[in-house]
């Protein structure tokens, strides 16, 4: 278990994480979350929770990244903050 | 001063943790976007599995799958070798949790936006305001 390796993948979780929050557009929001999620997966594959690792990889990046993007589409991209 | 970055970078998982979790509520409370909100919401959730994760974790041990296990019944594994599965059991369960409440907040906010016309809070509050009012 290499512990610089899990500081360097938690500061790009939090970057992926405000970017996510901050874009003014909703279907960019999405795959940035999508990335946050992807993201926090390698961190618990790196921190030996392998079992949690790939459920998020399949639930969290996937099945929520494709309810997202089905939710922009059916409603509107544009958002004001 | 060398005990307070031992303290900052000793911990810097649960620092994390604070920092996504804080990142997420700022969504929920401050963003007026009802997907914006949802996102708020599962950054929360994750935050809280990353920090359950971090109990589980320890230096210098393996993955909980007990090695040599055939053929030496008595040989008993130490707990030490060994990251602690039951925080990961209990983390399996919330993650298949947050993707049902994920599906059910944007089916809530595509009826919100076929009734109202829009996603942002205070148009909707305005909307709504407007119908309460017309009808008296």
């Amino acid at each position: 278990m290499s512990w610089p390796m899990d500081m360097l993948i938690l500061v790009f979780v939090i970057i992926s994480g405000i970017g996510a929050i901050t874009v003014r557009d909703l279907l960019g929001a999405a795959i940035l979350f999508g990335a946050y999620s992807f993201l926090m997966c390698i961190l618990w594959a790196i921190m030996g929770a392998v079992d949690v690792a790939f459920t998020e990889a399949s639930v969290g990046a996937g099945v929520s990244t494709v309810l997202f993007v089905a939710a922009v589409f059916r409603t509107t991209r544009r958002t004001r903050d | 001063m060398n005990e307070w970055i031992a303290f900052l970078a000793g911990k810097f998982n649960y620092w994390g943790f604070i920092v996504l979790m804080m990142i997420g509520i700022y969504a929920i409370i401050a963003k007026k976007n009802l997907i914006k909100k949802i996102i708020g919401m599962n950054i929360f959730q994750t935050a809280i599995i990353l920090f359950y994760v971090s109990t589980a974790a320890k230096r210098d041990a393996g993955i909980p799958i007990i090695t040599h296990g055939h053929g030496m019944s008595g040989h008993s594994a130490r707990a030490v070798d060994y990251i602690n599965p039951l925080p990961h059991v209990l983390m399996l369960t919330a993650i298949v949790v947050s993707v049902a409440t994920l599906g059910v907040a944007l089916t809530l906010a595509v009826k919100v936006y076929r009734q109202y016309g829009s996603l942002e809070e205070d148009e909707i509050a305005d909307s709504i305001r407007a119908r309460a009012g017309g009808d008296q």
